[in-house]
């Protein structure tokens, strides 16, 4: 295909499009996209679903018709750490209600993720408040709900582990056993050596909370049972709100012993997910399922938001230390890292999480000498999984502000110190990676400095704050981060994953996207469509998106790890030019003419003789041929490998960059913090849809400084105080800067068109860059977040007293 | 016996029979199949019920019955067809298209107000009621007015936006669409 040239080269220039957020191109070579030829990828174009939201039309999982379903509800542990006695369902006089405690699940009784470990009942003993201890099924939501009232479950209570300290002394659930559920280690050079040749050595401590994901659409699932001739349970149909449906699907399949074609789990319209749907849909559709086997009749479940609240994992809280040498001059020469995470009460997804913020927590910094010890610890809390970043933010968050330490101990402004250690292209990351392409940590830096004049305004708020006189005015502060965020899985996921992604020539002449990617917000199917439509060569009219059904479509992995794009998107692509191909060379034998003169560009077959319209040709093909699939399977890159063992090699195909400049004004006799301004500075490859991918950085942005300095979940006794909208406060716009969002495109060859992943970087740096700036504003340097008011007049206090 | 109630909802009249206590959210979504509002917290905080009594955004599940009766509700469903419009003008009754409130939503979508979509009926029947207001609200306005609602994904930065395109105080950054293939999900 003319336009397929091996090297394109982009100019350096920068262009504002539409008057909008900014986009600039990074002048590098990127291998096979001929995005000269780009029709739809790159295009801010109406999403598939917007007018069907806009107007109300799009039916989320409480909003499809009931039909005379049946409703369940939950009966919960009230402590953290119990032995279960008795539970007594005998007060339950409703001759329809049915009750089912863990005796009623059946051998297999785990949520089946990656240990099986996480009862979908409890059986014998509770381990977090909020656990589920049986479960109720009525005619009506009302009937199922009274009924759930009236069993007694009768406990022993055992002495919780409630916290990151009281685990280190032992497991909580069996006693006296060392409490690590999951531990990671990496390292390179010679840490020891890089301490002896530091002038400067610094320690520091620093942690995180819990975060909520809050997504506005709570959790729900309608599971309606397949029987057989005689009655008998043999399949379940699940449609619900969730991430990853082939997840539920492998642990409904599990759970049932059931074969693959009796299990199906369909994605319905979702109200948000940011990770908080990924792991817990498997545990509330198996209530769902085993409910409706029960009782014969479709079963639905939608948790109220306080339920939501308690029931669901979170962000995991961590606590990560750090020993670091520089030079004079700020080079770093070693680090010493330890990465502590509180994994709740069962393992979950945790194994991942540490892994993931275990590679990114020596920070887009280059370093020859670093050594990463990372461990997850058991405690009487709700299980910690997935949520946007997962576990990156955490120890960013960490490095960020050691960063800010080294600073200051140097004398140097925080801008000087990261451009300094700043990845360049051809460095080494700690697992040995070779950093050979799509590498920006120094451009968004420079970008993010030259849009807000940071070096200049950084200094005058340092010199205003010594001059500072009592006067009740604002405290103004400016502060910045970079970070970076590994798109799709880590180390060898995605050769263990093998995803599929497919497409398919419909008889009404239609391209389908065939991929079991969930959109829950981000826009998945409208980038898919744009995707396929410029891989194949056809208007973006021209394809349409299938829901994701697992009786319909292929596992394409799950919708996690900043992979959408990247890897199901790249699969997407080399499907629909597989389907091109064949389209092309049918076209060519049709006209006689030679394969290689045939184009396929825009809904056009084109030969130097003329045009043909895609669908003239579609249709003579479906006609003798029927309907046409193309399959694309992961392949790994040449050359690339990772070794579990020593965590040494590739651990991401690619990474996407980020700068954050913070800008906030504290008010001196409440400090309450005011975040006033917001540059956000992004690379992610090339953007196919430059609106919906400012959207997910600035919505990923603010997710950040709500965890930085508004979103505290209060715990006492192992249970959330603050679980309602009310008292768990996200931002609002009453809470939310003005944002200029900066895209930098430096694209890989690792992704279709040159794209990264998006979803995840932005919740990187917002909360570090937001306690620089507090810094910057009062002085107080702050290592735990939230960044309430009340902690920093707790550190002013402190600061005051000595 | 439950006691009836009428009220006009989206430019018709309607009759509801139901306890004076229930939850307006629930008669709209349940007994009359108007699911458009949607629950995000039961509790009046993240505004994603909100709908139009008598011209005022209010949140749903904070409305008993008894309350409407009289009234003039307008859904995210009806929003289009011009009572909410009308009676700003001091016109209750008319039932022309409402141009302002398709326009709304058409911009909306095209600026990415809506990634998923949850929080955008209550949204967007809070702005038209701003824009009812402020026809050409500055960026404070807007953020005072509509800050009880809630939204979890965009960030607010493209809502803004939006409202300021559909207001001509910023040029379009989305590309306006002859029309959408939508996903079907049932």
């Amino acid at each position: 295909m003319e336009g397929c040239a091996s090297n394109i080269f982009f100019a350096s220039a920068e262009t504002a499009v539409h008057g909008g957020s900014t986009r600039s191109r990074i002048g590098l070579a990127i291998k096979s996209a001929p995005m000269d030829h780009l029709n739809a990828v790159g295009r801010s174009v109406l999403r598939p679903d917007g007018l069907a939201k806009v107007t109300g039309r799009a039916l989320y999982l409480d909003d499809l018709p009931e039909n005379g379903c049946w409703h369940g509800a939950t009966v919960r542990s009230a402590h953290p750490s119990a032995l279960i006695l008795s539970i007594d369902a005998s007060a339950v006089t409703d001759p329809e209600a049915r009750v089912l405690t863990a005796k009623d699940v059946g051998p297999r009784n785990s949520v089946h993720l990656i240990h099986d470990d996480w009862p979908i009942l409890a059986d014998g003993r509770v381990n977090h408040v909020g656990e589920p201890v049986a479960l109720v099924v009525a005619p009506t939501l009302a009937r199922a709900q009274a009924a759930a009232k009236l069993i007694k479950v009768a406990y022993q209570a055992q002495t919780p582990v409630l916290d990151l300290d009281a685990a280190l002394k032992g497991d909580p659930r069996t006693g006296g056993r060392e409490n690590v559920l999951a531990k990671c280690n990496v390292q390179r050079g010679d840490v020891d050596a890089g301490f002896a040749a530091a002038e400067v050595i610094l320690e520091g401590e620093y942690t995180t909370g819990h975060q909520e994901h809050a997504y506005i659409e709570p959790h729900g699932v309608l599971a309606t049972p397949a029987l057989g001739a005689d009655g008998a349970f043999v399949g379940i149909d699940v449609v619900g709100s969730l991430q990853c449906p082939y997840y539920v699907h492998k642990a409904l399949t599990y759970l049932f012993g059931l074969g693959d074609d009796a299990i199906r789990v369909r994605q319905s319209t979702t109200g948000g997910g940011f990770g908080g749907k990924e792991d817990y849909p498997d545990m509330i559709a198996a209530h769902a399922a085993l409910l409706s086997r029960a009782c014969g009749k479709a079963v639905k479940i939608v948790y109220e938001r306080q339920e939501d609240i308690i029931a669901t994992t979170k962000r995991h809280p961590s606590r990560v230390r750090h020993r670091t040498g520089v030079k004079r001059d700020g080079t770093l020469v070693a680090m010493d890292i330890d990465v502590l995470l509180d994994g709740g009460a069962y393992i979950t997804l945790s194994p991942v999480v540490l892994s993931r913020a275990v590679l990114h927590s020596a920070g887009a910094y280059s370093c020859p000498n670093v050594r990463i010890r990372g461990r997850v610890l058991a405690t009487n809390t709700p299980p910690n999984g997935a949520f946007r970043g997962f576990g990156a933010p955490q120890s960013l968050f960490a490095v960020e502000r050691q960063m800010d330490k080294v600073a200051r101990a140097l004398g140097l402004d925080p801008f000087a110190v990261r451009i300094r250690n700043a990845y360049r292209e051809g460095d080494i990351t700690p697992t040995g990676q070779l950093l050979k392409e799509s590498v920006s940590a120094v451009a968004v830096l420079e970008r993010a400095k030259s849009a807000t004049r940071f070096a200049e305004r950084f200094a005058a708020n340092e010199g205003a704050r010594a001059a500072r006189k009592d006067d009740g005015k604002p405290m103004r502060g400016i502060g910045v981060s970079v970070f970076w965020h590994g798109s799709g899985f880590t180390g060898n996921g995605e050769r263990r994953m093998m995803s599929k992604g497919a497409v398919r020539l419909r008889p009404d002449l239609k391209i389908e996207v065939l991929s079991s990617s969930t959109d829950f917000g981000q826009g998945t199917e409208g980038i898919f469509r744009q995707i396929v439509a410029d891989a194949c060569g056809v208007a973006l009219d021209d394809v349409v998106v299938h829901i994701p059904d697992t009786a319909a479509v292929p596992d394409s992995g799950p919708t996690v790890a900043s992979r959408t794009v990247m890897v199901v998107g790249g699969l997407l692509a080399r499907a629909g030019a597989k389907l091109a191909e064949t389209l092309r060379t049918f076209a060519a034998h049709q006209s006689g003419t030679a394969p290689a003169a045939v184009v396929l560009s825009n809904g056009f077959f084109e030969t130097d003789r003329g045009r043909t319209p895609f669908v003239d040709v579609a249709k003579r093909y479906v006609t003798l041929h029927g309907p046409l699939d193309a399959v694309a399977t992961f392949e790994p890159t040449p050359g690339s490998t990772f070794d579990e063992a020593t965590y040494q090699g590739d651990a991401y195909a690619a990474y996407g960059w980020g700068a954050n400049v913070v800008e906030v004004e504290i008010d001196p006799d409440t400090f309450i913090t005011r975040v006033t301004k917001l540059t956000t500075v992004s690379d992610v490859g090339h953007v196919v849809h430059p609106v919906m991918c400012a959207g997910q950085v600035e919505g990923g942005t603010l997710q950040a400084l709500g965890w930085g300095y508004l979103e505290e979940m209060k715990m006492k006794d192992g249970r959330f105080l603050n679980d309602r909208m009310q008292t768990y406060l996200i931002p609002t716009m009453a809470d939310t800067p003005d944002m200029e969002t900066i895209l930098l495109e430096n694209p890989t060859t690792q992704g279709p068109f040159g794209a990264k992943g998006v979803g995840e970087l932005p919740m990187d740096g917002g909360a570090p860059a937001l306690l620089q700036a507090i810094e910057n504003a009062t002085g107080i340097s702050l290592s735990a977040i939230p960044a309430t008011p009340e902690r920093i007049f707790a550190a002013s206090r402190a600061r005051k007293r000595s | 016996m439950s006691p009836t109630y009428r009220f006009t909802l989206n430019g018709k009249p309607a009759e509801v029979a139901g306890p004076p206590m229930a939850r307006l959210l629930d008669v709209l979504r349940r007994d009359l199949g108007l699911t458009g509002s949607k629950e995000g917290c039961g509790e009046g905080e993240c505004g994603a019920c909100t709908v139009l009594l008598d011209n005022q955004p209010v949140c749903s599940c904070l409305v008993p019955l008894f309350q409407v009766e009289g009234a003039v509700i307008t859904t995210i469903e009806g929003l289009a067809q011009g009572q909410a419009g009308a009676l700003a003008q001091g016109q209750a009754g008319a039932l022309a298209p409402d141009e302002k409130a398709t326009e709304l939503q058409r911009v909306f979508a095209n600026e990415g107000g809506a990634q998923c979509g949850a929080c955008t009926p209550g949204m967007i029947v809070t702005i038209k009621a701003l824009l009812d207001r402020h026809p050409k609200p500055t960026r404070d306005q807007i953020r005072e007015y509509v800050s009880g609602t809630l939204c979890r994904c965009t960030g607010y930065e493209r809502i803004f936006r939006a409202v300021e395109v559909l207001t001509g105080q910023r040029p379009a950054e989305g590309e306006p669409a002859a029309h959408s293939d939508e996903v079907s999900r049932t």
